[in-house]
């Protein structure tokens, strides 16, 4: 079977902009936190597929990897990111009795 | 000459010196000492101002064949301006400023020798008042000595300047007294109005000629001022020529400090002062410092600007019956003689408007400056008198006087001299000198002989008015609290002395021992005039008519006054209210400069220059305070503009 | 090292000092301020006789004790001193004032140790700015003077004085931002072929000369740039100048200003503005000057009446006295407007004149202020009777504002009357007439003044027993007073002073 490599984007594309919908639109601070998520995978995709398909792989023996390790770059960082993230949210989350991003503006003023 | 040279600063520099003494140290003197050290300090002054003047006159060394020299005793640069003018400060000295220094020194030392006595009351009550006084008054000398002899108009702007500023110190003398302060105020700002159009004057007259200088100024060549006429003859300004336009605003100068109409105003208020100021300043020497301007650039009115001179003499003429009617209905007795000063010095104002020039010609100007000199011997006499009978009576209504003929004898009889000589009965001085301006008025310019001699009889009545309401005419209503008596002698003598004056050169100039023609004349030429009975016999006759209708109507206390008036009840009314022209002058000042123009520039500043500059400052703030929303802090927004950002670029792009 | 870096050099050790001394020992720190205030009296003399020894074997140079370093090179940004009769007579106005502002200031209780290092700081500014021939050193000292000013009016002023401070500090830096655009535009356009552009000043004044001989046959597109930055720079200084309609901040912030900074504000700082019209937008840019002068005569004509006209109806003593500084400012800058030697040495006179007495008047405003706790005239009456000596010297000071001869506003006053007449088309005539009916007004506000605070019946009756001027008040008040009256009495050396020091400037003018 032989997916055409725009499938992949398309798909990148639709769960990116759902990931930027959600960013800038979510209220809460978990769904904002998964829509980053969202953003990150669609580009971890692109990566994945970018690498398979697109990049000229000339050497068989020693073929590019690059996509694939920003791909696990990105989901360390993203990991890492969301471990803080959540605790931040807890903490905020204890604080105020809610995670609506709104709400958080005592630095503001 | 030398020698002459050699004493010249002192006649500025001993009364600058006694200002700066007493107005330091004064309040670390006894009032007396101080008195006396100003006094006997002007004492040597006045006997260097006379050494000066005699040996001019006298020595025969300034004269050649019959025509006086001017000569500068001392000049020196004080202020460079441009390349051709320059101020100087010096010493002209001519027989118009020599008689000047008599004057001024002879009733300048009777007001200080007098005031010892007069102030004396005020003694211990205000601190350092006599002192101030005194300090003023040297002030005031150096100031008044240094206007005559100036040897240039600028000189004498500064020095007129400086009357000016001491004639207010004097009126605000008692300064706890609103209304001294008010007429103090209003001398300052009238007179200094005045002296705006004088300094524009001296501004185009220096800008054509190049000069400041008297000497040059005055310089007459072959019927014409040689610079004046070479320098601005063609130039005209709105169809008037421009040397016109200068010497009419340098007389509105003089006619502010000489009071001439419409710019009286201030010489009845200023009678708010101590009456030696008074007799001092606002009759015998400040006042007629126009006068003296006038007679100083008389060549250059003559020449010139004739139909300024013209103009002078009308004004002249308006003036002194004007203020002669004033005077009739007056009872303030320093007002009187306010009024009367006004009268008399448009008297020499019009002798100046009606003169020629050279030799008998210039019978006016020789008339008026000879007038000034017996007015000021005169006019210091009847002021001082009256200050001796406030002094008595502590009051200035006539109400308050009357019978005091017995109880004041030596104030009696020569303030009788002094009307006298006021209502031009021979021989005392003011006969011959008002008769010699009647007969320079009758050659030259008949309207304003008609009103002259008109004004002749009205000054014999309302002086002798003012004569019987306060020495017959019988005792004030109620009684007098305090029985008034004679003034010491430090106070009777300045009296006495100025009566001889007034009866001496009176009779001097009647054996013909002192020809006033002999010492000044327009040209400084000398020349001989004999006495015009036909013009002196009929001014007489009005002199003796004013006299006696007075006589008829104060010599007792009788209802014809009252019936007098009643003949002539609006007129009347208008008089003591002194032609409303002072209510015309409040009306200008407090409702149209006050109200129209000051407070709505005011109001305009805070509100519109300043509201605008406020606006700007709104703005500002406004707009930061909009556009601050923008930076919310919110990613989420943040992402959202971002986003709409690049997928804008991205269609633009396209 | 010369001695005109002293001028900035005393001030900064003076602060250098005071920053080790405690707060608390407010005597030791006004000791300072006396010895250096006097020391930089001394120093002014001294530059005073050296200037005219200087003057004495060559009359002809546009700067005397030059001296110069380099800061940057490659902007060609010096430091560059010297002076010349105006910059002379203008530092020894600003020493009588810095040291009687310094004398008056031992009032000051609260916060002294700061108070005094700000008031330095504005000290170096203006002695920074006069000393300077060099644009972009003075729009440093420039700038050094401004700033202080918010912090000494915000924190020791009284009233509204934060709003004052501000609008006071952004309406001149709001001129400064239009100078310093002036100041580049000099700077990049006043190059001649086969020059370096440079920022000091006698140097870009050859290059305009060199401009213009090279553009006036044909086209003169060359110098068209005058005609912009000329408007920017005097609008810039004007600000300071309290130049109509640009005047407003001066009201608020004097009647906000302590004592002795009104004192050296409207003394010396404002005298910025005049100086810097005269020595950078007139002397840089001579074309504009005389083609654009009439838009700025009306401008300062107006300034000059319209300051009287508002005085008469103030109230309050300091504002009262800010609008009769809008007038005499404005009528220093009508005078450079005039463009001949005499009107502008009569601008210089006035600036050096308006400088002593307007000190005077803030240094007795404050101290009556001080006793009465009121400034508002309609409260007072019949002080003369229980300060006798403050009395006095304010109408000795009134009557210097009014221009009595014999006082030193009266030179400046008549010079600049002669001066600007010698201009004989009709506008000028008609202008300085108009300038000359301020002497009537301003005879007007000042006895108003004098008639309702001084004399008259006593009106308030707490304010019989307040007592009269101490030792250091007394000291401080005759010093200016002997200064006014020296120059009234003998004006001779300094208007000749001054007058050759103008010459340069107006011989460039006139051509």
């Amino acid at each position: 079977m032989n997916i055409p490599v725009a499938s992949y984007f398309i798909l990148s594309t639709l769960l990116f902009f759902i990931g930027v919908y959600g960013f800038v639109a979510r209220k809460n601070l978990i769904s904002i936190l998964m829509s980053i998520e969202l953003i990150l995978n669609a580009v971890n995709i692109n990566f994945v597929a970018a690498n398979r398909y697109i990049l000229p792989n000339l050497n068989v023996d020693k073929p590019l990897m690059e996509g694939y390790i920003y791909t696990l770059f990105v989901i360390a960082i993203a990991a890492a990111e969301t471990a803080v993230a959540i605790s931040i949210i807890i903490n905020v989350y204890r604080q105020h009795k809610n995670i609506d991003a709104k709400s958080i503006n005592e630095l503001k003023h | 000459m030398e020698q002459l040279a050699n004493l010249a600063p002192f006649v500025l520099l001993l009364p600058l010196c006694m200002f700066l003494v007493l107005g330091l140290f004064g309040n670390k003197m006894a009032h007396k000492t101080a008195g006396l050290l100003g006094t006997a300090v002007f004492g040597v002054t006045s006997v260097i101002c006379y050494y000066i003047a005699i040996n001019y006159f006298f020595s025969g060394n300034f004269q050649n064949g019959g025509t006086f020299e001017a000569v500068e005793l001392f000049n020196m640069e004080w202020l460079r301006m441009t390349d051709t003018l320059c101020i100087h400060i010096g010493f002209l000295l001519d027989p118009l400023s020599a008689i000047m220094l008599i004057v001024i020194s002879t009733v300048s030392l009777m007001v200080h020798i007098y005031s010892m006595g007069y102030m004396k009351e005020h003694d211990g009550t205000y601190d350092g008042g006599l002192q101030r006084f005194y300090a003023v008054l040297s002030l005031f000398s150096f100031a008044m000595l240094g206007l005559v002899i100036a040897t240039n108009i600028f000189q004498m702007y500064i020095f007129w300047e400086l009357v000016g500023v001491s004639s207010f110190l004097l009126i605000s003398y008692y300064y706890y007294k609103p209304s001294a302060v008010r007429a103090a105020k209003k001398a300052f700002i009238v007179t200094r109005f005045a002296d705006m159009f004088f300094l524009i004057g001296i501004l185009i007259l220096s800008y054509y000629t190049g000069t400041f200088d008297f000497d040059k100024l005055t310089l007459v060549n072959e019927g014409h001022v040689e610079i004046v006429n070479s320098t601005m003859r063609d130039i005209t300004f709105c169809g008037f020529p421009i040397i016109s336009i200068a010497v009419f605003l340098i007389f509105l100068g003089g006619a502010g400090k000489s009071a001439m109409f419409p710019l009286h105003i201030w010489l009845p208020d200023a009678m708010e002062g101590p009456t030696p100021a008074s007799a001092l300043i606002h009759a015998a020497t400040m006042v007629v410092a126009g006068v003296y301007l006038v007679a100083r650039l008389f060549p250059v009115y003559h020449f010139e600007a004739p139909h300024v001179l013209e103009i002078i003499a009308y004004i002249g003429a308006f003036t002194s019956i004007f203020a002669a009617i004033i005077a009739c209905a007056q009872t303030d007795i320093k007002r009187v003689l306010a009024f009367s000063t006004i009268s008399q010095i448009a008297y020499m104002m019009v002798a100046l408007g009606v003169s020629g020039y050279g030799e008998a010609e210039g019978l006016g100007y020789t008339a008026s400056i000879w007038h000034l000199f017996t007015h000021a011997m005169f006019k210091a006499l009847l002021f001082m008198g009256a200050g001796a009978i406030i002094h008595a009576v502590h009051s200035n209504e006539m109400d308050d006087m009357g019978n005091l003929r017995k109880r004041m004898p030596i104030t009696h009889i020569t303030f009788l001299i002094a009307c006298l000589a006021i209502a031009g009965i021979p021989p005392f001085s003011g006969f011959f000198s008002k008769d010699e301006i009647l007969v320079a008025a009758l050659e030259n310019n008949k309207i304003a002989f008609a009103v002259e001699y008109f004004v002749a009889g009205l000054t014999a009545f309302y002086m002798f008015r003012l004569y019987y309401r306060i020495f017959w005419f019988g005792e004030p209503k109620d009684g007098y609290k305090h029985e008034p008596h004679e003034q010491s002698l430090v106070m009777t003598f300045p009296l006495m002395f100025l009566a001889g004056v007034t009866v001496i050169s009176g009779i001097c100039w009647m054996f013909g021992l002192l020809p006033f023609t002999h010492l000044i004349s327009s040209d400084f030429t000398n020349y001989d005039i004999h006495t015009h009975w036909n013009v002196a016999l009929p001014s007489i006759g009005a002199g003796v008519i004013g006299i006696l209708i007075a006589t008829f109507l104060f010599l007792e206390k009788t209802g014809r006054p009252n019936k007098a008036v009643s003949y002539f009840k609006r007129p009347y009314k208008w008089a003591v209210k002194k032609f409303y022209i002072d209510e015309v002058y409040l009306y200008v000042t407090n409702n149209i400069i006050f109200k129209r123009i000051c407070q709505p520039i005011a109001w305009f500043d805070r509100h519109v220059i300043d509201g605008f500059m406020d606006l700007l400052a709104w703005i500002t703030n406004k707009s930061s305070e909009e556009i601050k929303e923008v930076q919310s802090g919110y990613v989420q927004q943040y992402a959202w503009v971002f986003i709409i950002g690049v997928i804008t670029i991205v269609i633009c792009a396209i | 090292m010369n001695i005109l870096s002293l001028f900035v050099i005393i001030p900064l050790i003076m602060m250098a000092v005071i920053f080790c001394i405690n707060g608390e020992n407010k005597k030791l720190i006004r000791s300072v301020m006396t010895i250096g205030g006097v020391a930089l009296l001394a120093v002014s003399v001294i530059t005073t006789i050296e200037y005219f020894k200087e003057h004495g074997a060559d009359p002809t140079a546009a700067f005397y004790l030059q001296e110069q370093f380099m800061w940057y090179e490659r902007f060609n940004i010096r430091y560059a001193v010297g002076i010349d009769g105006v910059s002379v007579a203008m530092l020894l106005l600003s020493s009588i004032i810095v040291l009687t502002g310094a004398i008056i200031s031992y009032a000051i209780e609260n916060k002294a140790k700061e108070y005094y290092l700000w008031f330095l700081m504005l000290s170096v500014g203006v002695y920074g700015f006069f000393i300077s021939i060099d644009l972009f050193t003075m729009f440093i000292f420039y700038e050094v003077a401004l700033i202080p000013m918010y912090l000494l009016i915000g924190l020791w002023g009284s009233g509204k004085k934060e709003y004052s401070a501000m609008k006071l500090t952004l309406m001149l830096m709001g001129g400064s931002a239009f100078l310093m655009m002036g100041i580049f535009g000099i700077y990049f356009n006043s190059v001649p072929e086969g020059c370096d552009p440079t920022f000091k000043l006698d140097e870009i004044a050859a290059h305009v000369t060199m401009l213009r001989q090279n553009s006036s046959d044909v086209d003169t597109s060359l110098i068209d740039w005058e005609y912009i930055f000329f408007p920017l720079t005097f609008i810039g200084f004007g600000v300071l100048g309290a130049m109509f309609p640009f005047h407003t901040w001066s009201p608020d912030g004097h009647a906000s200003a302590p004592t002795a900074v009104s004192m050296l504000h409207a003394g010396v700082l404002m005298k910025l503005g005049g100086y810097g019209c005269f020595r950078v937008a007139m002397y840089l840019m001579p074309d504009a000057a005389n083609d654009l002068a009439w838009i700025f005569i009306i401008l300062t004509g107006i300034s000059v009446v319209y300051g009287a006209f508002s005085a008469c109806v103030q109230t309050d003593l300091k504002y009262i006295n800010a609008y009769s500084s809008v007038s005499h400012c404005g009528l220093v800058l009508f005078a450079l407007l005039m463009m001949n030697k005499t009107a502008m040495t009569g601008a210089i006179l006035q600036m050096v004149s308006h400088g002593l007495m307007t000190a005077l008047f803030f240094a007795l405003i404050g101290i009556i202020y001080g006793k009465t706790h009121t400034r508002d005239i309609r409260e007072m009456g019949g002080l003369m009777k229980i300060i006798p000596v403050l009395s006095v010297c304010y109408v000795i000071a009134g009557l210097a504002s009014l221009g009595l001869p014999g006082l030193s506003g009266f030179v400046a006053e008549m010079t600049i009357f002669v001066g600007a007449f010698q201009n004989a088309d009709t506008f000028h005539r008609v202008f300085v007439i108009f300038g000359c009916t301020s002497i009537v007004i301003t005879a007007v506000y000042i006895l108003r003044v004098v008639g309702k605070m001084l004399f008259g019946p006593i009106q308030n009756e707490h304010h019989k027993d307040i007592t009269d001027a101490n030792l250091y008040e007394k000291i401080a008040v005759f010093t200016l007073i002997a200064a006014i009256a020296a120059v009234g009495i003998r004006p001779l050396e300094l208007s000749d002073m001054i007058k050759d020091g103008v010459n340069v400037i107006s011989t460039i003018l006139a051509k």
